[in-house]
Protein backbone atom coordinates (compact mmCIF):
# COMPACT_ATOMS: atom_id res chain seq x y z
CA UNK A 1 0.00 0.00 0.00
CA UNK A 2 2.89 2.22 0.46
CA UNK A 3 5.95 1.98 -1.84
CA UNK A 4 9.15 4.10 -2.10
CA UNK A 5 10.65 3.69 -5.43
CA UNK A 6 14.18 4.75 -5.50
CA UNK A 7 14.35 7.03 -3.58
CA UNK A 8 17.33 9.73 -2.35
CA UNK A 9 17.42 12.90 -0.33
CA UNK A 10 20.11 15.20 -0.77
CA UNK A 11 20.68 18.71 0.50
CA UNK A 12 23.36 20.42 -1.94
CA UNK A 13 26.19 17.75 -2.35
CA UNK A 14 25.39 16.13 1.30
CA UNK A 15 23.19 12.90 0.41
CA UNK A 16 21.49 11.72 3.26
CA UNK A 17 19.45 8.50 1.94
CA UNK A 18 19.95 6.74 -1.42
CA UNK A 19 18.23 3.92 -3.34
CA UNK A 20 15.69 3.71 -1.03
CA UNK A 21 13.47 1.02 -2.27
CA UNK A 22 10.65 -0.20 -0.01
CA UNK A 23 7.05 -1.90 0.18
CA UNK A 24 4.77 -1.90 3.18
CA UNK A 25 1.33 -3.34 3.18
CA UNK A 26 -1.43 -1.66 4.86
CA UNK A 27 -1.55 -2.41 9.01
CA UNK A 28 1.83 -2.60 9.23
CA UNK A 29 3.52 -0.91 12.50
CA UNK A 30 7.22 -0.60 11.37
CA UNK A 31 9.76 0.99 13.42
CA UNK A 32 12.23 3.33 11.98
CA UNK A 33 15.63 2.74 13.87
CA UNK A 34 19.58 3.89 13.32
CA UNK A 35 22.02 5.82 14.53
CA UNK A 36 21.63 9.58 15.11
CA UNK A 37 21.57 11.66 11.62
CA UNK A 38 21.38 8.23 9.53
CA UNK A 39 18.16 10.38 7.81
CA UNK A 40 15.27 8.40 9.39
CA UNK A 41 13.80 11.39 10.64
CA UNK A 42 14.20 12.79 7.05
CA UNK A 43 12.64 9.51 5.94
CA UNK A 44 10.00 10.09 8.03
CA UNK A 45 9.18 14.07 7.37
CA UNK A 46 9.21 12.74 3.53
CA UNK A 47 6.42 10.50 4.36
CA UNK A 48 4.46 13.21 5.98
CA UNK A 49 4.95 15.84 2.53
CA UNK A 50 6.88 18.19 4.89
CA UNK A 51 9.85 17.40 2.76
CA UNK A 52 10.36 16.41 -0.54
CA UNK A 53 12.84 13.78 -2.68
CA UNK A 54 15.22 14.71 -4.41
CA UNK A 55 15.26 11.74 -6.57
CA UNK A 56 12.63 8.61 -6.43
CA UNK A 57 8.80 8.94 -5.57
CA UNK A 58 6.32 7.46 -3.01
CA UNK A 59 3.41 6.17 -3.17
CA UNK A 60 0.44 5.53 -1.23
CA UNK A 61 -2.06 3.11 -3.01
CA UNK A 62 0.00 3.67 -5.88
CA UNK A 63 -0.21 6.99 -6.45
CA UNK A 64 2.21 9.59 -5.37
CA UNK A 65 1.86 11.64 -2.32
CA UNK A 66 0.78 14.97 -2.12
CA UNK A 67 3.71 16.90 -2.13
CA UNK A 68 2.37 19.26 1.42
CA UNK A 69 1.06 17.57 4.76
CA UNK A 70 -2.75 16.64 4.25
CA UNK A 71 -5.55 14.90 6.50
CA UNK A 72 -4.24 11.19 5.15
CA UNK A 73 -0.83 11.23 7.44
CA UNK A 74 -1.63 11.72 11.04
CA UNK A 75 1.48 13.45 13.43
CA UNK A 76 3.23 12.79 16.51
CA UNK A 77 6.22 14.79 16.85
CA UNK A 78 8.85 14.35 20.07
CA UNK A 79 7.53 18.46 21.09
CA UNK A 80 5.27 21.07 20.04
CA UNK A 81 2.78 18.30 18.73
CA UNK A 82 -0.83 19.95 20.67
CA UNK A 83 -1.81 23.46 20.30
CA UNK A 84 -1.00 25.38 23.47
CA UNK A 85 -3.46 27.99 23.17
CA UNK A 86 -6.81 25.37 23.17
CA UNK A 87 -7.53 22.54 25.76
CA UNK A 88 -7.60 19.35 25.33
CA UNK A 89 -11.15 18.57 24.01
CA UNK A 90 -10.18 21.51 21.90
CA UNK A 91 -7.27 20.28 20.77
CA UNK A 92 -8.62 17.15 19.54
CA UNK A 93 -12.28 18.60 17.94
CA UNK A 94 -10.06 20.90 16.02
CA UNK A 95 -9.51 17.82 13.56
CA UNK A 96 -12.82 17.75 13.23
CA UNK A 97 -13.56 21.59 12.93
CA UNK A 98 -11.13 22.34 10.12
CA UNK A 99 -12.00 20.09 7.54
CA UNK A 100 -15.84 20.90 7.94
CA UNK A 101 -15.79 24.91 7.83
CA UNK A 102 -13.14 26.42 5.57
CA UNK A 103 -14.44 29.96 6.08
CA UNK A 104 -14.55 29.72 9.91
CA UNK A 105 -12.64 27.16 10.63
CA UNK A 106 -15.02 26.33 13.49
CA UNK A 107 -18.39 24.82 14.02
CA UNK A 108 -20.86 26.24 15.45
CA UNK A 109 -24.23 25.41 17.71
CA UNK A 110 -25.27 21.22 17.40
CA UNK A 111 -22.38 20.56 14.85
CA UNK A 112 -19.60 22.04 17.47
CA UNK A 113 -21.60 20.08 20.05
CA UNK A 114 -21.40 16.95 18.44
CA UNK A 115 -17.72 17.07 17.47
CA UNK A 116 -16.97 18.05 21.14
CA UNK A 117 -18.49 14.63 22.00
CA UNK A 118 -16.86 12.32 19.32
CA UNK A 119 -13.57 14.26 20.65
CA UNK A 120 -14.38 13.73 24.49
CA UNK A 121 -15.08 10.05 23.16
CA UNK A 122 -11.56 9.43 21.72
CA UNK A 123 -9.55 11.23 24.91
CA UNK A 124 -11.60 9.05 27.14
CA UNK A 125 -10.12 6.15 24.83
CA UNK A 126 -6.19 7.37 25.85
CA UNK A 127 -7.04 8.48 29.06
CA UNK A 128 -7.50 11.67 29.35
CA UNK A 129 -10.96 11.79 30.04
CA UNK A 130 -10.59 13.77 33.44
CA UNK A 131 -8.43 16.40 32.20
CA UNK A 132 -10.77 17.32 28.92
CA UNK A 133 -10.80 21.22 30.15
CA UNK A 134 -6.80 22.00 30.85
CA UNK A 135 -4.65 23.72 28.88
CA UNK A 136 -1.65 21.22 27.32
CA UNK A 137 0.58 23.49 29.76
CA UNK A 138 -1.27 21.64 32.90
CA UNK A 139 -0.55 18.07 31.37
CA UNK A 140 2.90 15.97 32.19
CA UNK A 141 4.82 15.35 28.93
CA UNK A 142 3.36 11.70 29.07
CA UNK A 143 -0.38 13.32 29.04
CA UNK A 144 0.80 15.63 25.97
CA UNK A 145 1.90 12.46 24.09
CA UNK A 146 -1.25 10.78 24.63
CA UNK A 147 -3.22 13.81 23.49
CA UNK A 148 -1.04 14.51 20.38
CA UNK A 149 -1.95 10.81 19.50
CA UNK A 150 -5.72 11.45 20.19
CA UNK A 151 -5.85 14.24 18.26
CA UNK A 152 -3.83 12.02 15.27
CA UNK A 153 -6.51 9.54 15.35
CA UNK A 154 -9.53 11.85 15.46
CA UNK A 155 -8.94 12.36 11.48
CA UNK A 156 -8.68 8.79 10.97
CA UNK A 157 -5.62 8.72 8.66
CA UNK A 158 -4.69 5.62 6.98
CA UNK A 159 -0.66 6.34 7.94
CA UNK A 160 0.20 7.42 11.51
CA UNK A 161 3.99 8.86 11.62
CA UNK A 162 5.75 9.54 14.63
CA UNK A 163 8.65 10.92 15.14
CA UNK A 164 10.62 9.37 18.92
CA UNK A 165 7.28 10.42 20.19
CA UNK A 166 8.38 9.06 23.43
CA UNK A 167 12.20 10.19 23.66
CA UNK A 168 11.49 12.85 25.97
CA UNK A 169 9.06 10.43 28.66
CA UNK A 170 10.26 8.68 31.98
CA UNK A 171 10.50 4.73 31.11
CA UNK A 172 7.72 4.01 33.03
CA UNK A 173 5.68 6.87 31.94
CA UNK A 174 6.80 5.30 28.10
CA UNK A 175 5.87 1.39 28.99
CA UNK A 176 2.31 2.93 29.59
CA UNK A 177 2.56 4.71 26.24
CA UNK A 178 3.51 1.41 25.02
CA UNK A 179 0.77 -0.39 26.16
CA UNK A 180 -1.93 2.37 24.97
CA UNK A 181 -0.16 2.20 21.23
CA UNK A 182 -0.26 -1.23 20.95
CA UNK A 183 -3.95 -1.22 21.93
CA UNK A 184 -4.62 1.78 19.48
CA UNK A 185 -2.69 -0.04 16.93
CA UNK A 186 -4.46 -3.34 17.26
CA UNK A 187 -7.68 -2.00 17.38
CA UNK A 188 -7.44 0.55 14.20
CA UNK A 189 -4.98 -1.35 12.15
CA UNK A 190 -3.61 1.73 11.02
CA UNK A 191 -0.44 1.72 9.54
CA UNK A 192 2.76 3.46 11.62
CA UNK A 193 5.68 4.34 11.19
CA UNK A 194 8.07 5.31 14.58
CA UNK A 195 11.18 6.94 14.17
CA UNK A 196 12.46 5.77 17.81
CA UNK A 197 16.81 5.61 19.19
CA UNK A 198 15.66 2.75 21.52
CA UNK A 199 16.29 -0.28 19.92
CA UNK A 200 14.17 -2.41 22.89
CA UNK A 201 10.68 -0.32 21.61
CA UNK A 202 11.78 -0.64 18.20
CA UNK A 203 11.60 -4.24 18.34
CA UNK A 204 8.96 -4.63 21.11
CA UNK A 205 6.01 -2.70 19.41
CA UNK A 206 6.52 -2.98 15.57
CA UNK A 207 5.69 -5.73 12.97
CA UNK A 208 8.63 -4.49 11.11
CA UNK A 209 12.09 -2.86 12.12
CA UNK A 210 13.69 -0.88 9.21
CA UNK A 211 17.25 -0.23 10.13
CA UNK A 212 18.73 2.68 8.79
CA UNK A 213 22.76 2.59 7.81
CA UNK A 214 25.64 4.27 5.72
CA UNK A 215 26.80 1.58 3.85
CA UNK A 216 29.45 2.81 2.21
CA UNK A 217 31.27 5.75 4.10
CA UNK A 218 33.93 7.74 2.30
CA UNK A 219 36.44 9.42 4.81
CA UNK A 220 37.52 12.31 2.50
CA UNK A 221 33.95 13.24 1.94
CA UNK A 222 31.35 11.96 4.59
CA UNK A 223 28.61 13.65 2.54
CA UNK A 224 29.24 11.31 -0.42
CA UNK A 225 26.80 8.25 0.33
CA UNK A 226 23.91 8.39 1.64
CA UNK A 227 22.02 6.08 4.43
CA UNK A 228 19.88 3.07 2.95
CA UNK A 229 17.53 0.67 4.47
CA UNK A 230 19.77 -2.04 5.23
CA UNK A 231 17.84 -4.18 7.38
CA UNK A 232 14.36 -5.12 7.03
CA UNK A 233 13.32 -6.92 9.85
CA UNK A 234 9.75 -8.80 9.86
CA UNK A 235 8.41 -9.62 12.77
CA UNK A 236 5.52 -12.35 13.60
CA UNK A 237 3.21 -9.90 14.89
CA UNK A 238 2.68 -11.52 17.86
CA UNK A 239 -0.21 -9.69 20.12
CA UNK A 240 2.48 -10.11 22.97
CA UNK A 241 5.44 -7.51 23.48
CA UNK A 242 8.50 -9.18 21.49
CA UNK A 243 11.35 -8.16 23.37
CA UNK A 244 14.79 -7.54 21.86
CA UNK A 245 16.65 -10.37 23.36
CA UNK A 246 13.42 -12.82 22.03
CA UNK A 247 13.96 -11.68 18.47
CA UNK A 248 18.04 -11.70 18.59
CA UNK A 249 18.24 -15.49 19.97
CA UNK A 250 15.16 -16.84 18.58
CA UNK A 251 16.83 -18.44 15.72
CA UNK A 252 14.33 -18.71 12.98
CA UNK A 253 13.48 -15.17 13.39
CA UNK A 254 17.11 -14.12 12.94
CA UNK A 255 18.65 -16.23 10.28
CA UNK A 256 15.36 -15.46 8.49
CA UNK A 257 15.38 -11.58 8.77
CA UNK A 258 18.92 -10.40 9.47
CA UNK A 259 19.73 -10.33 5.36
CA UNK A 260 20.74 -7.31 4.22
CA UNK A 261 18.70 -6.25 0.96
CA UNK B 1 25.04 37.76 53.73
CA UNK B 2 25.50 38.72 50.26
CA UNK B 3 23.54 42.01 48.53
CA UNK B 4 22.62 39.32 45.86
CA UNK B 5 21.29 36.88 48.23
CA UNK B 6 19.04 38.96 50.26
CA UNK B 7 15.10 40.11 49.68
CA UNK B 8 13.07 42.55 50.85
CA UNK B 9 9.58 41.08 52.90
CA UNK B 10 6.39 41.98 52.91
CA UNK B 11 5.96 45.40 54.47
CA UNK B 12 9.70 46.41 54.15
CA UNK B 13 8.90 45.90 50.27
CA UNK B 14 5.66 48.04 50.30
CA UNK B 15 8.58 50.71 52.01
CA UNK B 16 10.79 49.86 49.63
CA UNK B 17 8.59 50.71 46.52
CA UNK B 18 6.68 54.02 47.99
CA UNK B 19 9.96 55.72 49.25
CA UNK B 20 11.15 57.02 46.05
CA UNK B 21 7.94 58.32 45.14
CA UNK B 22 7.67 60.11 48.91
CA UNK B 23 11.39 61.38 47.84
CA UNK B 24 10.77 62.72 44.84
CA UNK B 25 7.35 64.82 46.77
CA UNK B 26 9.24 65.69 49.04
CA UNK B 27 12.25 67.25 47.59
CA UNK B 28 9.51 69.07 45.34
CA UNK B 29 7.61 70.84 47.29
CA UNK B 30 10.84 71.65 49.94
CA UNK B 31 11.59 73.25 46.66
CA UNK B 32 8.80 74.85 45.92
CA UNK B 33 8.12 76.14 49.28
CA UNK B 34 11.30 77.51 49.69
CA UNK B 35 10.87 79.70 46.38
CA UNK B 36 7.21 80.49 47.06
CA UNK B 37 8.65 82.04 50.43
CA UNK B 38 11.23 84.03 48.89
CA UNK B 39 8.67 85.50 46.17
CA UNK B 40 4.75 84.50 46.36
CA UNK B 41 4.32 85.30 42.25
CA UNK B 42 6.94 82.67 41.49
CA UNK B 43 5.39 80.36 38.99
CA UNK B 44 7.95 77.60 38.45
CA UNK B 45 7.35 75.18 41.28
CA UNK B 46 3.89 76.18 42.38
CA UNK B 47 2.35 74.51 45.76
CA UNK B 48 -0.08 71.77 45.95
CA UNK B 49 -2.52 74.24 46.48
CA UNK B 50 -2.00 76.65 43.60
CA UNK B 51 -2.59 73.32 41.65
CA UNK B 52 -5.20 71.89 43.22
CA UNK B 53 -6.65 75.47 42.00
CA UNK B 54 -5.61 75.30 38.76
CA UNK B 55 -7.29 71.49 38.12
CA UNK B 56 -10.52 72.52 40.32
CA UNK B 57 -10.70 75.76 37.62
CA UNK B 58 -10.06 73.34 34.64
CA UNK B 59 -11.86 70.04 35.90
CA UNK B 60 -15.16 71.33 37.96
CA UNK B 61 -15.70 74.84 36.41
CA UNK B 62 -16.70 75.04 32.54
CA UNK B 63 -15.00 77.33 30.81
CA UNK B 64 -16.26 80.98 30.33
CA UNK B 65 -15.51 81.59 26.71
CA UNK B 66 -17.11 77.66 25.52
CA UNK B 67 -18.88 76.83 28.35
CA UNK B 68 -17.11 73.42 28.53
CA UNK B 69 -15.04 71.37 31.40
CA UNK B 70 -11.84 71.66 29.32
CA UNK B 71 -9.32 68.84 31.48
CA UNK B 72 -12.45 66.29 30.77
CA UNK B 73 -12.76 67.55 26.71
CA UNK B 74 -9.26 67.67 26.51
CA UNK B 75 -8.61 63.87 28.04
CA UNK B 76 -11.36 62.86 25.86
CA UNK B 77 -10.34 64.22 22.75
CA UNK B 78 -6.64 62.55 23.56
CA UNK B 79 -7.87 59.45 24.52
CA UNK B 80 -9.82 59.41 21.27
CA UNK B 81 -7.42 60.02 19.19
CA UNK B 82 -5.01 57.36 21.28
CA UNK B 83 -7.31 54.80 21.09
CA UNK B 84 -8.49 54.94 17.06
CA UNK B 85 -4.40 55.27 16.51
CA UNK B 86 -3.66 52.49 18.54
CA UNK B 87 -6.77 50.41 17.23
CA UNK B 88 -5.55 50.93 13.45
CA UNK B 89 -1.71 50.29 14.69
CA UNK B 90 -2.96 47.67 16.12
CA UNK B 91 -5.02 46.08 13.09
CA UNK B 92 -2.58 46.87 10.66
CA UNK B 93 0.60 45.46 12.47
CA UNK B 94 -1.62 42.27 12.63
CA UNK B 95 -2.32 41.95 9.36
CA UNK B 96 1.23 42.80 8.20
CA UNK B 97 3.05 40.53 10.92
CA UNK B 98 0.98 37.17 9.75
CA UNK B 99 1.09 37.85 6.43
CA UNK B 100 5.05 38.46 6.25
CA UNK B 101 6.03 36.23 9.38
CA UNK B 102 3.75 33.14 8.11
CA UNK B 103 3.62 33.46 3.93
CA UNK B 104 6.65 33.04 2.61
CA UNK B 105 5.70 34.38 -0.67
CA UNK B 106 4.38 38.09 1.07
CA UNK B 107 7.21 37.79 3.98
CA UNK B 108 9.72 38.43 0.73
CA UNK B 109 8.65 41.99 -0.16
CA UNK B 110 7.15 43.12 3.00
CA UNK B 111 9.59 42.12 5.13
CA UNK B 112 12.21 44.20 3.87
CA UNK B 113 9.67 47.12 3.47
CA UNK B 114 8.75 46.73 6.85
CA UNK B 115 11.93 47.10 8.13
CA UNK B 116 13.20 50.19 6.31
CA UNK B 117 9.31 52.06 7.06
CA UNK B 118 10.28 51.54 10.51
CA UNK B 119 13.39 53.20 10.48
CA UNK B 120 11.52 56.28 8.62
CA UNK B 121 11.04 58.79 12.15
CA UNK B 122 7.42 59.38 12.62
CA UNK B 123 7.69 63.31 13.66
CA UNK B 124 9.83 64.33 10.36
CA UNK B 125 6.56 62.89 8.19
CA UNK B 126 4.29 64.58 10.03
CA UNK B 127 4.28 67.84 8.33
CA UNK B 128 3.70 65.59 5.30
CA UNK B 129 0.89 64.49 6.96
CA UNK B 130 -0.58 67.53 7.53
CA UNK B 131 0.16 68.42 4.11
CA UNK B 132 -1.82 65.36 3.06
CA UNK B 133 -4.29 64.23 5.48
CA UNK B 134 -5.33 68.26 6.51
CA UNK B 135 -5.28 69.57 9.77
CA UNK B 136 -7.87 67.88 11.31
CA UNK B 137 -8.14 64.71 13.52
CA UNK B 138 -6.76 62.11 10.63
CA UNK B 139 -3.05 63.60 10.52
CA UNK B 140 -2.89 63.22 14.54
CA UNK B 141 -4.24 59.73 14.20
CA UNK B 142 -2.35 58.35 11.38
CA UNK B 143 1.21 59.90 13.18
CA UNK B 144 0.21 57.34 15.74
CA UNK B 145 -0.83 54.60 13.18
CA UNK B 146 2.52 55.29 10.93
CA UNK B 147 4.81 55.40 13.98
CA UNK B 148 3.18 52.03 16.28
CA UNK B 149 2.25 50.11 13.14
CA UNK B 150 5.88 48.93 12.28
CA UNK B 151 6.96 48.31 15.16
CA UNK B 152 4.09 45.95 16.06
CA UNK B 153 4.52 44.61 12.34
CA UNK B 154 8.03 43.61 13.07
CA UNK B 155 7.34 42.35 16.73
CA UNK B 156 4.41 40.01 15.43
CA UNK B 157 6.23 39.23 12.17
CA UNK B 158 9.06 37.92 14.63
CA UNK B 159 6.87 35.71 16.96
CA UNK B 160 4.80 33.92 13.60
CA UNK B 161 8.21 33.10 13.02
CA UNK B 162 8.74 31.73 16.46
CA UNK B 163 5.69 29.46 15.65
CA UNK B 164 7.22 25.76 15.87
CA UNK B 165 7.02 24.65 12.45
CA UNK B 166 5.87 21.58 13.63
CA UNK B 167 2.47 23.02 15.05
CA UNK B 168 1.75 24.34 11.10
CA UNK B 169 2.59 20.94 10.36
CA UNK B 170 0.00 19.30 13.04
CA UNK B 171 -2.70 21.51 11.75
CA UNK B 172 -2.34 20.61 7.96
CA UNK B 173 -2.61 16.95 9.14
CA UNK B 174 -5.77 18.14 11.18
CA UNK B 175 -7.20 19.38 7.30
CA UNK B 176 -6.66 22.85 7.81
CA UNK B 177 -6.06 25.12 4.92
CA UNK B 178 -3.43 28.12 4.75
CA UNK B 179 -6.83 30.49 5.78
CA UNK B 180 -8.05 28.64 8.60
CA UNK B 181 -4.58 27.66 9.62
CA UNK B 182 -4.17 31.45 10.32
CA UNK B 183 -7.32 31.80 12.20
CA UNK B 184 -7.55 28.89 14.23
CA UNK B 185 -3.67 28.46 14.93
CA UNK B 186 -1.79 31.81 14.30
CA UNK B 187 -3.58 34.23 15.01
CA UNK B 188 -4.89 33.31 18.50
CA UNK B 189 -0.97 32.53 19.54
CA UNK B 190 -0.55 36.12 18.21
CA UNK B 191 -2.76 37.56 20.21
CA UNK B 192 -1.73 37.96 23.45
CA UNK B 193 1.92 38.91 21.69
CA UNK B 194 -0.13 41.90 20.24
CA UNK B 195 -1.42 42.98 23.70
CA UNK B 196 2.07 42.57 25.25
CA UNK B 197 3.87 44.70 21.86
CA UNK B 198 0.97 47.59 22.54
CA UNK B 199 1.95 48.06 26.18
CA UNK B 200 5.77 48.82 24.72
CA UNK B 201 4.23 50.80 22.18
CA UNK B 202 2.23 52.84 24.68
CA UNK B 203 5.09 55.30 25.62
CA UNK B 204 5.94 56.42 22.04
CA UNK B 205 2.51 56.53 20.73
CA UNK B 206 1.66 59.28 23.77
CA UNK B 207 4.58 60.66 22.22
CA UNK B 208 3.10 61.15 19.00
CA UNK B 209 -0.06 62.00 20.45
CA UNK B 210 1.43 64.86 22.36
CA UNK B 211 3.60 66.03 19.60
CA UNK B 212 0.88 65.73 17.23
CA UNK B 213 -1.62 68.01 19.16
CA UNK B 214 1.24 70.34 20.32
CA UNK B 215 1.45 70.94 16.73
CA UNK B 216 -2.06 71.40 15.46
CA UNK B 217 -5.09 71.26 17.54
CA UNK B 218 -7.61 73.31 19.26
CA UNK B 219 -7.80 70.30 21.76
CA UNK B 220 -6.13 67.77 23.85
CA UNK B 221 -3.88 67.31 26.76
CA UNK B 222 -0.91 68.35 24.51
CA UNK B 223 -2.49 71.45 23.06
CA UNK B 224 -3.48 72.62 26.93
CA UNK B 225 0.16 71.74 27.96
CA UNK B 226 1.76 73.93 24.71
CA UNK B 227 -1.11 76.44 25.04
CA UNK B 228 -0.60 77.55 28.82
CA UNK B 229 3.48 77.35 28.54
CA UNK B 230 3.16 80.61 26.80
CA UNK B 231 1.93 81.63 30.34
CA UNK B 232 4.48 80.13 32.41
CA UNK B 233 1.53 78.09 34.33
CA UNK B 234 3.37 75.31 35.57
CA UNK B 235 0.32 74.65 38.18
CA UNK B 236 -1.82 73.55 35.08
CA UNK B 237 1.32 71.41 33.55
CA UNK B 238 2.48 69.61 35.83
CA UNK B 239 -0.62 68.39 36.98
CA UNK B 240 -1.34 67.57 33.50
CA UNK B 241 1.89 65.45 33.06
CA UNK B 242 0.89 63.78 36.20
CA UNK B 243 -2.69 62.14 34.62
CA UNK B 244 -1.06 61.34 31.55
CA UNK B 245 1.25 59.47 33.23
CA UNK B 246 -1.42 58.07 35.39
CA UNK B 247 -3.48 57.37 32.41
CA UNK B 248 -0.60 55.64 30.55
CA UNK B 249 0.28 53.79 33.44
CA UNK B 250 -3.98 52.25 33.72
CA UNK B 251 -3.79 51.84 29.94
CA UNK B 252 -0.74 48.99 30.72
CA UNK B 253 -2.35 47.68 33.94
CA UNK B 254 -5.38 47.06 32.03
CA UNK B 255 -3.60 45.58 28.77
CA UNK B 256 -2.01 43.48 31.33
CA UNK B 257 -4.54 41.90 32.82
CA UNK B 258 -6.32 41.45 29.73
CA UNK B 259 -3.86 39.71 28.51
CA UNK B 260 -3.78 37.24 32.00
CA UNK B 261 -8.00 37.27 31.57
CA UNK B 262 -8.51 36.53 27.68
CA UNK B 263 -5.46 33.92 27.43
CA UNK B 264 -5.28 32.13 30.44
CA UNK B 265 -2.84 29.83 28.54
CA UNK B 266 0.05 32.01 27.79
CA UNK B 267 1.97 32.40 30.84
CA UNK B 268 1.71 28.82 31.75
CA UNK B 269 2.55 27.73 27.78
CA UNK B 270 5.85 29.74 27.68
CA UNK B 271 7.19 27.62 31.11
Amino acid sequence: MIEVRNLWKQYGDQTVLERINLTIKEGEFCSLVGASGCGKSTFLRMLLGQERPSRGEILLDGKPLADEPDSSRGVVFQRYSVFPHLSVLDNVALGLELPRAPLLGRLLGSAKAEAREQARQLLQRVGLGHALEKYPAQLSGGMQQRLAIAQALIMKPRVLLLDEPFGALDPGIRKDMHALLRELWQETRLTVFMVTHDLNEGFSLASRVLVFDKLRVDPHEPGAYGARITYNIPLSRRREPVSLAAVVTSPGASAAALIPR
Amino acid sequence: MRLINRYPDRPSRLLLVLMPFALVLLVYFIGSADRLAENPNDKLLPSAAQMVDAVHRLAFEADKRSGDYLFWGDTLSSLQRLGMGLGIAALVGLCLGIAAGSLPLFGAPLSPLIGVLSMVPPLAILPILFIVFGLGELSKVMLIVIGVAPVLARDLEQRAREIPSELLVKAQTLGATTWTLILRVILPQLLPRLLIALRLALGSAWLFLIAAEAIASTDGLGYRIFLVRRYLAMDVILPYVAWITLLAWLMDLGLKHLTRLAFPWYEGGRA
